[in-house]
């Protein structure tokens, strides 16, 4: 099991990083979502792996999952919502302003140097 | 608490008298007036006390964790300066009142010099060497906007900047010569440290932190060869150069000599570093004096030359030297800002500063001549003005420093050459303004300036000849304890007389006189001679050399490692981490011990999805509304994690978030080209595939090794600490409640800049996709509208059930907010903005603003009622029907949290929704 959530954790860093490293805006935030992905994902997993035990407190439970680094996501998650807005507002304005959607604000279309 | 008064109301009257200025010029000139005074009254209680030779020490905690108290002190030495800067500081202002003309700001002036006050109380007050340096620090920032005070004027700005600049690099040495006394003596507190003085001079590391708080002090105070900034400093106007370079600013280096001597002092390198140096400065300063035409730049040498001279006494480190030292501070003070004073008036009837233009004004301003001539005759050391007796203090410590060291004649030697000298440009301030004959061509026609501005250099002057001839009955009872506090001891008994009978300081005097006079007279052959050496031995250039050599590193360097491409710098970026990632796990075994869970068929469909997502975002990126489709999916996947490994709070928060993140991605991508061009992919192929190998071993590390964490007090508090079963919430809204507070102001920041770079964006959408079909044909079908219509009041059910609920059970105000949001937003999509907007039309900067208000005010009454920020209270009332609830305060600021929510989720949506809906029906 925890082999395959580092699977994943890495799968996610790898679409993240590709796509950040292409040239124009949109795959960029696509990228940071996915980087944000991964790393809420190792955050959480920071807590260690429970299966069954959420944190509310009851008289019946026998544990409980680490409330923590949940709290820490939990604000992530939105956090990342406002950042990816940002951004994209801003590759819309950069577009608006420049005409063309590069990450360097340059004109031409074909391959990068 | 009146030394703290005495420090703030300055600064806090900064803003009064900037208020006080739309009554105008006289109303701003009372009221800075009136602080000063408010600040000198405020010193009175303590007044008493110092002068029976008591330190007063009043503090109050301001950092505990990191030992910095608010300490003030009151001792002779700082109350002998806070005298000078309040007295000196007062007529500075009535000058200013009738020095600035109606074209500059006059209010602006006084903020500037009520700030400077403060800040330079604050200095000589300090108890904390720490606080010491903040107001340290301050000052140079004060003095900045002082001697830029003419912003428009080029030499303006090139002084300030300059004088910033090296008393700024003097201030970090300061720092950095600070923290190593205060670690050398155990504390930062001055009354410790200043009792640690055998210790801290046997120290190993007494040499740097000497070296460290010598340049502090010498750049401060403009001594050789940090001499420079000073005159450029004088494109000040004059009452700001009558302040700085009196009694306050240059006099700070000085004052920390003096506060420090009973610990620095008594050392051969204290002796060589600041008697040297001193020296040096005094006799460059008065030689250049000599030579300088412009008449502020005459006494700004001749100010250089007086701090080098001061520098020198503290040097020479014997307990009477000290004492000269600190009586020729007051005198420089008193002098030095009359005669600036006066040169402000005869620049102010002239129109210039050249005496070789401005002769002969004893004719048309007596008055200004006289005061002038006083101030002047003190300089020079004339018997029966002050300058005179603590002339004859220095000029007899060097002679005892002859009789008891070989070589010790260049001492005296020296000092006397720099007397004549001091003689030579007194007597031509004297002469070349006031006599040799009539003016040449002046711009303006000079009589006696106002009344009210002769009185402050009346004062003044009054004061250097009461010293000057009546010293023990003036100047000795604050000359006294200012030693004592100075030494740390009862300081030697000398008695201040004019008269001492003919003995070796008075025969010096005599021949300064004398030569000051013959070098006045064969003036005309070394002008020309220093005419010729203009510009040689020129510090400032090589300050200027040093700056654009560093500009020009600095720029070398960005182009090295900036090439303008962010796809290069990212690469760099990630190569780097990865590099650095994979260094640290050398030495390390990959797999720990802890027992990883068996798998089961949540996380292997989880795993199989997501690399299915891989290849397909890897495959169709180009196509971005598929690409954007694909997108959905790990945010779902990740939720189901999240259900799976006990987190519900998270999967409910993923899944409203990835629902907004899709639409506004939507709405974006309606803004861009439908494909990204085709790009060589190879090497970022590896990149990524080895970025994520990388994390992947990461994580497994960390997954299976131990761990302890600290949520057992979170776990264990919850309920009776927070009054809620939900651990993940009570965190959020409770104990962890200010890193909320926080986060929801970062979100409502993101939305308002959201708002206003949407305010005036002008994008043409796109008609249609990439295959060249309409997006649409309906804008709004009935399906979509009728049930978005039907589904709202029970998606704003769920919300307000989820709010409620969020502080024992999963939910809470992140979430609610999210769904409120979905909720309305799908109004927007199915309905249209205009429908929409027309029915709910509510604003909602508001609701961002309420939202943060109501977290804010819930910590403030929680401060209120006495406990820490945010702290929370809960009760438990029982409501018919509705049973046993149990209220916690927490739940008001989780409502903030919701408001806040919805405001910015909503603000962004909907600005970017109505960006495009505009542009379409256009």
């Amino acid at each position: 099991m925890d082999a395959l959530v580092s699977l994943t954790v890495g799968i996610l860093t790898a679409c993240g990083v590709y796509l950040i490293l292409r040239s124009r805006t949109f795959e960029l935030v696509l990228g940071l979502i996915f980087l944000s992905y991964a790393v809420n994902l190792f955050l959480f997993a920071s807590g260690r792996l429970v299966i069954g035990k959420p944190p509310i407190i009851t008289d019946q439970a026998s544990g409980y999952a680490d409330p923590l680094p949940q709290a820490l996501v939990l604000t992530a998650i939105v956090i990342g919502f406002a950042m990816t807005a940002f951004l994209i507002i801003l590759a819309l304005k950069a577009r608006a302003e420049l005409g063309n959607d590069h990450v360097d604000g340059r004109s031409d279309t074909g391959e990068r140097s | 608490m009146n030394l703290l008064f005495v420090v703030l109301i300055p600064v806090l009257g900064a803003a009064l008298t900037a208020w006080m200025s739309r009554f105008g010029r006289t109303a701003s000139a009372w009221t800075a007036g009136g602080v000063t005074l408010a600040a000198l009254i405020c010193l009175i209680p303590s007044v008493r006390a110092a002068f029976l030779g008591e330190t007063i020490v009043q503090r109050w905690s301001w950092i505990p964790d990191s030992g910095l108290d608010l300490a003030l002190r009151l001792d002779g030495l700082g109350l002998l300066f806070a005298l000078m800067i309040l007295g000196i500081g007062l007529l500075v202002i009535l000058y200013a009142r009738y020095y600035l003309s109606k074209r500059d700001s006059l209010s602006r002036l006084y903020v500037y010099l009520l700030i400077f006050m403060g800040a330079m109380l604050g200095i000589v007050l300090s108890e904390n060497l720490i606080l010491l340096l903040m107001f340290w620090e301050l000052t140079s920032l004060s003095s900045f906007l002082l001697i830029g005070f003419w912003r428009e004027r080029q030499d303006a700005r090139q002084g300030a900047r300059m004088a910033l600049t090296i008393t700024g690099m003097g201030g970090l040495a300061l720092l950095g010569g600070f923290l190593l006394l205060g670690e050398m003596a155990g504390s930062d507190e001055l009354s410790v440290i200043l009792a640690a003085g055998d210790l801290i001079r046997a120290h190993p590391l007494y040499l740097p932190m000497l070296l460290l708080i010598l340049l502090g002090a010498f750049t401060k105070s403009a001594q050789f060869p940090w001499h420079f900034w000073l005159p450029h400093a004088m494109a000040a106007p004059t009452p700001v150069s009558a302040y700085l370079h009196s009694a306050t600013l240059v006099k700070v280096g000085v004052f920390l000599l003096a506060r420090l001597f009973p610990v620095l002092s008594g050392t051969s390198v204290w002796f060589w570093l600041v008697g040297g140096v001193g020296l040096t400065t005094l006799l460059t300063g008065a030689w250049f004096a000599l030579y300088k035409h412009d008449l502020k730049g005459l006494l700004a040498y001749s100010t250089i030359s007086h701090l080098g001279l001061i520098t020198l006494l503290f040097g020479i480190g014997t307990p009477l030297a000290a004492m000269a030292g600190v009586f020729h501070i007051i005198n420089h003070a008193t002098f030095k800002a009359s005669l600036f004073m006066a040169a402000g008036i005869i620049d102010h009837e002239c129109g210039t500063r050249d005496m070789r233009r401005i002769n002969g004004l004893w004719n048309v301003m007596p008055y200004t001549a006289t005061l002038a001539m006083v101030a002047a005759a003190s300089i020079a050391g004339v018997p029966l003005f002050n300058g005179f007796l603590s002339k004859e203090m220095f000029f007899a410590e060097t002679a005892t420093f002859f009789t008891e060291h070989a070589w010790g004649w260049l001492l005296p030697l020296a000092v006397v050459i720099a007397s004549i000298l001091a003689v030579a440009y007194s007597l031509r301030f004297i002469h070349d303004v006031f006599f040799n004959g009539d003016p040449i061509d002046l711009p303006r026609t000079p009589h006696e300036p106002p009344f009210w501005m002769l009185v402050p250099v009346g004062v003044l002057v009054v004061i250097c000849l009461l010293v000057g001839i009546a010293p023990t009955f003036t100047v000795e009872p604050i000359l006294t304890v200012a030693v004592a506090a100075v030494l740390q001891i009862t300081p030697p008994v000398h008695t201040l007389a004019i008269w001492h009978g003919v003995n070796l300081p008075f025969l010096m005097s005599l021949t300064a006189l004398a030569g000051g006079l013959i070098v006045y007279a064969a003036r005309k052959p070394l002008f020309a001679r220093a005419a010729r050496w203009e510009g040689w031995l020129d510090a400032r250039r090589f300050y200027n050399w040093t700056l654009t050599r560093m500009q020009e590193l600095a720029a070398e360097i960005t182009r090295h490692l900036d090439s303008g491409s962010l796809q290069r710098m990212l690469l760099i970026l990630i190569l780097s981490a990865l590099t650095l990632g994979t260094l640290g796990f050398i030495g390390s075994p990959l797999t720990g011990t802890r027992t990883p869970l068996a798998a089961n068929v949540v996380i292997v469909l989880v795993a199989l999805g997501m690399l299915t997502v891989a290849i397909a975002i890897l495959a169709m990126h180009r196509q971005r509304l598929t690409a954007l489709i694909i997108m959905g999916v790990p945010g779902l996947l990740i939720a189901l994690l999240f259900v799976q490994f006990s987190a519900p709070d998270l999967a409910l928060t993923q899944l409203a978030v990835e629902v907004v993140t899709i639409i506004l991605l939507l709405l974006a991508l309606h803004f861009l080209t439908p494909r990204s061009p085709v790009e060589s992919i190879r090497r970022d192929l590896l990149v990524a595939i080895l970025a994520g190998a990388g994390t992947a071993a990461l994580t497994w590390a960390m997954l299976t090794r131990p761990f302890a964490s600290i949520s057992a007090y979170f776990l264990a508090n919850s309920v009776p600490g927070g009054g809620g079963a939900n651990a993940v919430n009570v965190i959020l809204v409770d104990f962890r409640g200010f890193d909320t507070l926080g986060e929801i102001t970062v979100l409502a920041l993101a939305a308002l800049g959201i708002d206003a770079m949407l305010r005036d964006l002008r994008l043409q959408g796109l008609a249609q996709d990439a295959d060249g079909r309409r997006w649409n044909w309906d804008r709004h079908p009935m399906i979509l509208a009728t049930l978005t219509r039907l589904l709202l009041p029970f998606v704003l059910l769920i919300a307000v059930f989820i709010l409620l609920r969020g502080h024992h059970l999963p939910g809470g105000g992140f979430i609610a907010g999210l769904i409120t949001a979905i909720g309305l937003i799908m109004q927007y999509l199915g309905n249209g903005v205009a429908w929409t907007h027309s029915r709910f039309p509510v604003n909602l900067h508001l609701v961002i603003g309420a939202g943060l208000l109501a977290g804010l005010l819930t910590g403030l009454a929680s401060m209120i009622l006495g406990d820490p920020f945010l702290t929370s209270t809960f009760v438990h009332v029982h409501l018919p029907v509705i049973g046993d609830l149990e209220l916690a305060s927490a739940m008001l600021f989780d409502l903030g949290v919701y408001l806040t929510v919805v405001g910015a989720t909503l603000l962004i949506l909907i600005q970017l929704g109505r960006t495009g809906s505009a542009i379409s029906q256009t």
